[in-house]
């Protein structure tokens, strides 16, 4: 019974989770990246990477899709985040809610119902679907992280902008701008990450014509059968290393400033 | 900033809010008609309750928010409808509105920053503005790391570093604790002085504006009740609702018998207002302190009569305060007054009470019964504030139905119930007056008419009343017809 009383004792579970399902198969990423298939140290995963222009240029272009998506979902998302944050409406609430709720729908469901609709209007699929479905799909993440920061900006901060002499310019990207950074931050890595690594939306919706990194990874595994997991494992790295370094860039000057951003 | 104002002084005033109504979205209105002038170099205070539109008024001239009718001059420019950022004024916020992204220096320098000033003058002026807040040393501190008075100072110094014509403040002090109010206080008036810039600050507190400004304009649901110096708002408050508001008060029912000569608590007293007219209603205001009281010997009413005091009275309760004692005392005619005495007397003490005429103050009346406009019923009724009264029958003989009529209840005629399902009709009691011997209540139907009611009951702000009136104290009047009513 002691066990329960101590506090330090709930932790364990979650310790066995994090164990298991987190740290054991970034290890075994890291132990199989950098072994051969008889389980010896090796670089060989990484040259035959680099060495690939094909494996290199997948990924350049993951990359590439990725930047666009979450530069577009930035430009689309900003202005909706700050006309229902300024309370243009009156129920700014529902607004919010209604570009969320299709983040209720699985995001298989989503896809394929965005292919029916090109489908329908007699539309190409290829990369102008692929971003088309990528935005759709992430644009709640970039919204709502920025809604938050400026929902919670404090009015009068705006009006103490105008009162000093800024004109509705010079408050946006002094106040404004600056304040919501943390938010446009927690968009930005919520739109990138899971785009750098998508393959089921770009296989969906440019019917396999564009192959995206995370296609690249999940053929290693999938179709390559156990002679491909170290290849597989490499890739993964590499992509782990490209995310890692996303989520730490511009986070120095965002520690104390963070009011309501997602991460 | 715009050059029209440099070469503009030909106004007396530097802002003139002509006319000024601000109605909201629910039809309420914020502001109602404010005419105000002010000079250039004054302190002026806006003081109310809260709700009673003094940041209204000032947000309007802050240029936050636009009046819905009316006009507001600056330096005889019409900027009514001038965005904020082109109005020569600053203002100082509330909840001090410092940028939590930039440190103090920044913070400061942010007008001069948008004006294109020059690094090392703006170095030059932003230092000096600091240390006008004695703030000097905390140029590069992050602003959430000061204090409610520190963040108060940087906000002050942000605002007075572009030397604005005016300077707006909405409660800067509020927030502070009492000791820290009492030093910016001085401050501010200090900064006043050496700035020779127009302040115009927002206030509930009646104690800070009476200290600070030059003058007072005291609010109340939108309208301008008085304008006044700090001494005039207090001495010579124009109705109860100054009188009430500003300081404490015994205000009472009186008659004006002629000029000079006043009837309340049974008897006359002397004073020296003019003007009311003979057996004329008013109400009088004697302020707590302004009353002369000593221990009386006299027992029997011959005694009583004999000797100089003008009202008897025994104590009934008696408070330390600090400087003084506040007591209540009864006098014998059953009148209950505030009295504050640096001397005490045990509740019991038989007391007598001297007032000077100098320290009556005498108020019109702003109206001596209930008046609506109703229409005359089937049945012996009368519709007024949307309901059906039951009136006296001889009362109906007397018009013809469908007519117009003038409805008057008296003030004292006006039944309040617990329950307000018993009521004609229900409300809210929306202000209260102690005038001595009863409340003069002020209820707010749900429509939103007011009610005058006096009572002996006691009530609290806000209990829901029920409203009636005995059908014998309805009395109706012809409407006087608006004769001159066609257009030319």
């Amino acid at each position: 019974m002691k066990l329960f009383r101590n506090r330090r004792s709930w932790a364990w579970p979650y310790i066995l989770f994090l164990v298991l399902l987190v740290l054991l198969p970034l290890a075994l990423i890291g132990v199989y990246a950098f072994t051969d298939q008889a389980g010896h140290f090796t670089l060989q995963n990484f040259v035959q990477f680099f060495s690939k222009s094909e494996a290199v240029n997948t990924f350049i272009y993951s990359i590439a899709v990725a930047l666009v998506t979450t530069i577009v979902c930035l430009l689309l998302g900003y202005p909706a985040a700050y006309i229902m944050a300024l309370r243009s409406f009156r129920t700014p609430a529902v607004m919010a809610l209604l570009f969320i709720l299709p983040m209720w729908i699985n995001f298989l469901l989503r896809t394929i119902a965005t292919v029916e609709l090109f489908h329908m209007f007699n539309l190409p699929l290829g990369e102008g679907a692929l971003l088309f479905g990528m935005v759709y799909d992430f644009l709640p993440f970039m919204i709502y992280p920025i809604y938050n920061t400026l929902q919670k900006m404090d009015v009068s901060l705006l009006e103490a902008a105008m009162d000093l002499g800024a004109n509705r310019v010079q408050t946006f990207t002094k106040v404004v701008l600056p304040l919501s950074a943390s938010g446009i931050y927690s968009g930005i890595v919520m739109v990138f990450m899971p785009t750098v690594s998508t393959f089921a939306i770009s296989e969906l919706l440019t019917h396999n014509k564009i192959t995206l990194f995370g296609s690249l990874i999940q053929r290693s595994f999938g179709e390559g059968g156990i002679m491909m997991w170290n290849y597989g494992a490499a890739l993964s790295l590499i992509m782990l290393v490209i995310i890692g370094a996303t989520s730490f860039f511009g986070q120095n000057d965002n520690d104390d400033s963070q009011k309501g951003g997602l991460l | 900033m715009c050059p029209n104002f440099t070469k503009m002084a030909k106004s007396d005033y530097i802002i003139e809010v002509n006319h000024v109504s601000k109605q909201f979205e629910d039809g309420k209105f914020a502001l109602d008609d404010v005419n105000l002038k002010i000079t250039k170099g004054e302190f002026v205070t806006i003081l109310g309750p809260s709700g009673c539109g003094k940041t209204t008024l000032l947000r309007c001239i802050a240029g936050f928010q636009v009046a819905t009718s009316g006009d507001i001059l600056l330096n005889g420019q019409d900027v009514t409808d001038m965005p904020p950022h082109l109005r020569p004024v600053n203002t100082v916020f509330q909840k001090y509105a410092l940028f939590p992204h930039l440190n103090v220096f920044e913070n400061v320098a942010f007008g001069l920053k948008l004006k294109g000033i020059e690094t090392r003058e703006m170095e030059r002026r932003v230092k000096r503005a600091l240390k006008m807040v004695s703030m000097s040393d905390y140029e590069y501190r992050d602003v959430d790391s000061l204090s409610g008075g520190q963040q108060q100072r940087v906000a002050i110094a942000r605002a007075i570093i572009n030397e604005p014509e005016v300077l707006l403040l909405d409660e800067p002090l509020a927030a502070l604790d009492r000791k820290m109010r009492a030093d910016m206080q001085l401050e501010l008036r200090e900064m006043h002085k050496k700035l020779g810039i127009t302040f115009i600050y927002v206030t509930h507190d009646q104690e800070e504006a009476l200290t600070l400004s030059d003058r007072v304009v005291v609010m109340r649901e939108g309208k301008i009740q008085q304008i006044g110096s700090p001494t005039d708002v207090y001495n010579e408050p124009k109705n109860c609702f100054v009188a009430n508001f500003i300081g404490e008060s015994n205000i009472l029912d009186a008659v004006m018998v002629k000029d000079g000569l006043v009837h309340f608590c049974d008897r006359d007293f002397e004073c020296v207002d003019h003007g009311f007219g003979e057996n004329t209603a008013v109400d009088v205001v004697i302020r707590p302190e302004d009353f002369y009281i000593a221990e009386s010997k006299a027992e029997t009413d011959a005694e009583k009569a004999d000797d100089p005091w003008q009202l008897h009275a025994t104590v009934q309760s008696c408070i330390f305060k600090g400087v003084h004692y506040e007591m209540t005392v009864l006098t014998d005619n059953g009148y209950e007054l505030m009295i504050q005495d640096y001397r005490m007397f045990e509740p019991g003490t038989q007391v007598g009470l001297l007032v000077k005429p100098e320290d009556i103050q005498v108020m019109r009346k702003e109206r001596l019964c209930n008046t609506f406009s109703g229409i005359v019923k089937e049945d012996n009724r009368v519709e007024f504030l949307d309901e059906d009264w039951n009136i006296n029958d001889r009362t109906s003989e007397r018009f013809a139905i469908g007519e117009e009529v003038e409805v008057e209840v008296d003030f004292d005629h006006v039944n309040l119930q617990d329950d307000e399902d018993d009521g004609t009709l229900s409300g809210e009691v929306h202000f209260i007056l102690y005038k001595g011997d009863h409340y003069h209540l002020t209820v707010r139907t749900d429509d939103g008419d007011d009610i005058y009611v006096d009572t002996n009951d006691i009530w609290d702000n806000g209990d829901r009343v029920g409203i009636k009136v005995a059908p014998s104290y309805i009395r109706l009047y012809k409407k006087e017809q608006a004769k001159d009513e066609t257009v030319s």
